[in-house]
């Protein structure tokens, strides 16, 4: 059995549609943003240095030249990462303006360390050369964002938060804007007193940065042929962030336990542990959603992992004072839409899925392509060209496969796929694909979409640990300390089929961080407010929708 | 000490709550006096007197007969201005609320609010009072007189010290603009119980239930102990409950005296709505339950056998 | 007609008590008192399509506060007035109604309006102390509210039900939260509010006097910050058919019954 056997009822022409509203209700701006995160930002950030230089542009763009709508609250609640960030593209964006020890950053890496861990024991191994983080910053990803925002605002960038876009505006085959979704619908769908319609938000040129399973970005790469050679594949990262007595001074990674290395279980990801400041630190558990076990919780990994020896000094004393989730994108270069443009369109982040598995990294290639959307964008512009037009932007493209991110993500390409193998094949695979630069062994191999996994059941969920309220937490506490208030009238975002065999059942109740499903007589029940829209659903058999504006966790220190 | 303490009544009774704060204050020591205010209230001034009151004034006037502040506010500030009370203190009400604060603006004098105990420290006033959701407790004070003070609902309780107080008749001048809002039609029953903000006791149902017709036996207990019925987010997820009776993050928050929780897991959506709770009670099956970790008192079992029999037995007790 | 929404803005997040100064810290993301919408939204229905009424939205704060606000005129308010001064910092309710009160007779409204209670303090209490500086008939608690040729009647809920009360313009009326479903600002509205009138006044402009300000002005204050008495262990029972009596004696107890 295999979640795909039981597909979700949506269709991607549900989130495509003309421009509805009276011209006159329309809003226009000049470039519409979907996404207040490090890719739409830096986006909206680069456009406001290049219009600064040409006003003339810019007044074409009329009176709101750069818009960037957000489903989160403020910029940054739905931001999550580790994160360990490459400074380069951001020192590239901000050249001449903004220095590094400016922007929000918790100091540079010093020293880490990777462990291959058992149950009790913790084994140093040499960094793989793909995860050395010299040079490098540790950032909470929402911290940057809700910077990253304050600078788009000054560069003239309009933001709209609790918005959420849930339609792609597509008119005679070209990108016209989004449309944005509805408030105050009930439960049922129903409106509610004070029920607002969402409105069509008309640009001429939209950039869609929304991040890992975003809507749209889905719904245009369907809309207009861009699938990839392989579909895309995703990880579920699950962390915290702890007030600690001791500081910790260096990186650390793990590999290993709690993750099983045989090669039907397909269970690839490891844990990162990195310092933020003298009395906090992050850690995380990330799991590759191509796993079998219908008793796997990443959740509970992460408790697991946390009465280790090793972790648990570390938290000695400390207290929990953060919790977030969320999807990355892993399928890497050959997952990569085979275009990132369409006519008024651009696409650019962890949306396409701009991110180096082996490293860990995806934030410096979000900040990069979404510059690099900012410049074709801005040099189409510039030439009076009209972006709608089909080519117009593929300049874009071009800049995107002359960068450093194209070179980075060919060399490692084939590096996630090699761990389907099994922890041991892969791990020696990954060595020589290192190795080599990406030349050994030739040729890309394939990726399976995770739904498609076969499911298993083993024990897992026995060796689970109990909640203590100290260490170890439930999944409810956690979702309330995400700052999750989804209203509980809100009609279900989730789009699932709900009549499944108990195996499905168990393995999205297990599966969801937030506790969204339960198994019930005859399939699975949703509590859709307790969503933290971290995107799992998505790749095991259902679908993430956008929920209402502003609702969803709120993310502060993630 | 001088202290004044504001004895509401309702129906031809002084409010359970003022008593009590008036036994508070007659604890405290000094001089306690009270103040009645309302049309045809001589006879409540005995009452008064057996609850700790030494003198008792009395402002009767057909024009304080509504429960209106503003008039009110008129009479006490008279009051205190001429007698130059240290302390005045109230029982939160809807109407106590107005009063107090509209005084404190009159007198330009400091109120704290929402307090659960009043201590006297090297000749200071100290009130306590709970913050963000019940979660600290905060020392609070007063500088300059009189000290205003709205003391939570439910705090303290009467105490019949049996005394005899001194009335003395207040003449009662009214500012214009206090009598321009009218009472047109005033509310005089209960409905059916206290609502869950006001209420003292409240039985609270969660999905343990295992279905609505369950209900009924969270309502009998409700009933028994003259208390309100509560819900949890599952329970109106599921449709079984209304809305109105949540009690949780993303429902409502209340602190009373008496949470009863049948059949609830308690998990912290449902504990932050309610941990100000003075006692709590919890009944259900699950012995991992996340409620038994802050209730006072856990008892693990089936609520189908236990609620019944505990409606009963406090049927009998109330009766005897 | 002209009326005058009193609003707050909150702290939006984790509230803590600043160790320091024991005050609430009110640093971080701020926000509209939630209960204010309420008020907003109440005025906004009163002013309807009225093209002569005003909805002027009026507010002690910080500078940084014109952000928060910029949301009820999102919602289609028509001006802030936010009083914005140093010495205000660490007013209670004595000062604070003080400078509102001020403020709100420059404005001169027909109507003041106020929301449930603070957030952050939990405090309902400051539209009674503003109507006794005002001198203006009160009405609060608020669940339905009509105006009708100078004369306003509201349907006030009590612990005992609902009063129906009538006083004439100018007045002062706090809402509760079950008087409406507050609006959600449309994006037009969002886009329009930075256009909208945004006013900042010291409390010099008011006539406020310094010593009647801040920790100076102030009648109350806070001596110190301490966790709740722990509840202490819990009590727990197997019910072996004595649990309803068990229950029952220790509510007997503790004098709960």
């Amino acid at each position: 059995m295999r979640p795909s056997d039981f597909p979700p009822p949506f269709r991607f022409t549900e989130a495509i549609a003309a421009p509805s509203d009276p011209e006159d209700e329309r809003i226009e701006v000049g470039v519409a943003i979907v996404g207040a995160g490090p890719a739409g930002l830096a986006c909206a950030i680069r456009l406001g240095q290049l219009l600064e230089g040409a006003p003339a542009v810019a007044e074409r763009l009329g009176e709101v030249p750069v818009a960037v709508i957000e489903k989160g609250k403020q910029a940054g609640s739905h931001l999550l990462s580790g994160a360990v960030v490459n400074p380069r593209a951001l020192q590239r964006l901000f050249a001449g303006r903004r220095r590094l020890d400016e922007m929000p950053f918790y100091g540079p890496v010093d020293q880490e360390s990777v462990y291959f861990l058992t149950r009790n024991r913790a084994v140093r191994i040499p960094t793989p050369p793909t995860m050395k983080n010299h040079g490098n910053r540790v950032a909470s990803l929402s911290e940057l964002g809700r910077w990253l925002a304050g600078e788009a605002e000054e560069a003239g960038a309009l933001l709209l938060p609790e918005t959420a876009a849930t339609k792609l505006l597509v008119d005679h085959g070209r990108v016209r804007g989004i449309r944005t979704g509805d408030k105050g619908r009930g439960r049922n769908g129903e409106e509610l007193p004070n029920f607002e319609p969402g409105s069509d938000v008309v640009a001429r040129l939209t950039v869609l940065a929304e991040g890992t399973q975003g809507h749209l970005t889905s719904a245009a790469i369907e809309q207009f042929g861009l699938e990839a050679e392989n579909p895309q594949v995703w990880a579920l990262g699950v962390k915290e962030v702890w007030r600690v007595a001791k500081p910790l001074r260096r990186v650390i990674h793990t590999l290993g336990w709690p993750l099983r290395p045989g090669a039907r279980y397909r269970e690839f990801g490891g844990s990162f542990i990195y310092p933020m400041g003298d009395d906090m630190l992050t850690l995380g558990m990330v799991v590759g959603l191509d796993y079998r076990d219908v008793e796997l919780s990443v959740h509970d990994l992460l408790q697991e992992l946390k009465t280790h020896p090793l972790v648990r000094k570390l938290l000695d004393d400390g207290e929990r004072i953060a919790w977030g989730a969320k999807t990355i994108p892993e399928g890497g270069l050959l997952s990569l839409p085979k275009r990132l443009h369409a006519p008024g369109l651009l696409l650019c982040g962890d949306g396409p899925g701009f991110v180096n598995v082996p490293a860990l990294k995806g934030i410096h290639y979000a900040i990069e392509t979404g510059s690099l959307a900012a410049e074709a964008a801005f040099a189409a512009l510039q030439r009076g060209e009209a972006v709608g037009r089909p080519g117009a932007l593929a300049s874009y493209d071009e800049a995107v496969r002359q960068s450093f991110v194209w070179r980075d993500l060919e060399q490692v390409r084939n590096m996630r796929q090699a761990f389907g193998r099994g922890f041991w094949v892969g791990g020696a695979l990954a060595g020589a694909m290192t190795a080599s630069r990406g030349k050994f062994p030739p040729g890309d191999a394939r990726t399976e979409p995770d739904a498609d996994q076969e499911l298993i059941r083993t024990d897992r969920a026995r060796n689970y640990p109990a909640p203590d309220g100290k260490l170890v937490f439930d999944k409810l506490s956690s979702v309330f300390l995400s700052g999750n208030k989804t209203r509980d009238d809100a009609p279900s975002h989730i789009c699932v089929q709900t009549a499944v065999p108990p195996e499905v059942a168990e393995l999205w109740t297990r599966m969801c961080p937030a506790q969204v499903y339960e198994p019930r007589d005859g399939g699975v029940e949703v509590t859709a407010s307790n969503c933290v829209q971290c995107g799992a659903i998505t790749a095991k058999g259902g679908r993430l929708t956008p929920a209402e504006g502003g609702s969803g966790p709120e993310y502060t220190l993630t | 000490m001088s202290t004044l303490v504001f004895l509401e009544h309702h129906e031809g009774d002084l409010q359970k709550d003022s008593l009590g704060v008036l036994g508070k204050a007659a604890q405290l020591g000094g001089d306690v006096a009270a103040l009645i205010a309302g049309s045809g209230v001589e006879a409540l001034a005995a009452q008064a007197g057996r609850f700790g009151a030494v003198k008792v004034y009395l402002a009767d006037d057909p024009a304080l007969e509504a429960p209106l502040p503003q008039p009110r506010v008129d009479v006490t500030a008279d009051l205190v201005r001429r007698h130059g009370f240290e302390t005045v203190l109230f029982g939160a009400t809807v109407l106590t609320a107005d009063v107090a604060a509209g005084l404190a603006a009159r007198l330009d004098a400091g109120l704290n609010w929402d307090l659960i105990d009043l201590t006297e420290e090297d000749g200071k006033l100290i009130g306590k009072r709970p913050a963000l959701d019940d979660t600290v407790y905060v020392d609070v004070g007063w500088k300059g007189e009189p000290r205003i003070a709205l003391v939570r609902t439910g705090t303290f309780d009467p105490v019949e010290s049996g005394g005899q107080a001194e009335i003395e008749q207040l003449e009662v001048r009214l500012e214009d603009f206090s009598t321009r809002a009218k009472m047109i039609e005033q509310a005089h029953e209960e409905s059916e119980g206290p609502s869950i903000e006001d209420a003292e006791v409240i039985v609270a149902g969660g999905r343990g239930l295992g279905g609505p017709e369950n209900f009924g036996l969270v309502e009998e207990l409700a009933k028994a102990l003259g208390g309100a019925v509560a819900s949890t987010r599952a329970v109106v997820d599921a449709g079984w409950y209304p809305y109105a009776t949540q009690v949780g993050q993303t429902g409502k928050t209340v602190s009373p005296r008496l949470y009863i929780a049948v059949g609830i897991s308690g998990a912290v959506q449902h504990k932050v709505g309610m941990q100000g709770s003075n006692m709590i009670v919890a009944i259900n099956k699950d012995p991992n339950a996340p409620i038994f970790e802050y209730a006072d008192l856990g008892v693990v079992g089936d609520l189908n056998e236990i609620v019944p029999k505990l409606t009963e037995l406090v049927r009998q007790r109330r009766a005897a | 007609m002209k009326i005058a929404v009193c609003v707050k803005v909150v702290p939006e997040q984790a509230r803590r008590i600043d160790p320091e100064t024991k005050r609430l810290d009110r640093s971080g993301e701020q926000t509209l008192n939630p209960f204010d919408a309420n008020a907003v939204e109440e005025a906004l229905r009163l002013k309807g399509d009225e093209a002569e009424a005003e909805v002027v939205l009026v507010s002690l704060g910080p500078e940084r506060s014109l952000d928060a606000l910029r949301k009820a005129l999102a919602m289609g308010a028509d001006r802030v007035v936010l009083v914005s001064d140093e010495t205000a910092a660490g007013s209670d309710l004595v000062a604070s109604s003080y400078a509102l009160a001020r403020a709100l007779e420059r404005e001169d409204p027909d109507l003041v309006l106020f929301g449930q209670q603070a957030s952050d303090s939990d405090g309902a209490v400051m539209w009674a102390a503003v109507a006794d500086r005002l001198r203006r008939p009160l009405i609060s608690q608020v669940a339905e509210l009509t105006v009708s040729g100078g004369t306003l009647r509201g349907k006030r809920q009590t612990e005992f039900g609902y009063d129906v009360i009538e006083a004439s313009l100018p007045a002062v009326v706090a809402v509760s939260d079950a008087i409406n479903v507050p609006r959600y600002p449309s994006l037009k509205g969002i886009m329009g509010a930075k256009k909208k009138p945004q006013e900042t006044v010291s409390l010099a402009d008011l006539g406020v006097e310094a010593e009647r300000a801040g920790e100076t002005g102030s009648r109350t204050e806070v001596y110190a910050v301490g966790e709740p008495p722990p509840r202490g262990e819990t009590q727990r029972i197997e019910d072996d058919g004595s649990g309803a009596e068990k229950i029952v004696a220790f509510l007997v107890e503790r004098k709960a019954l």
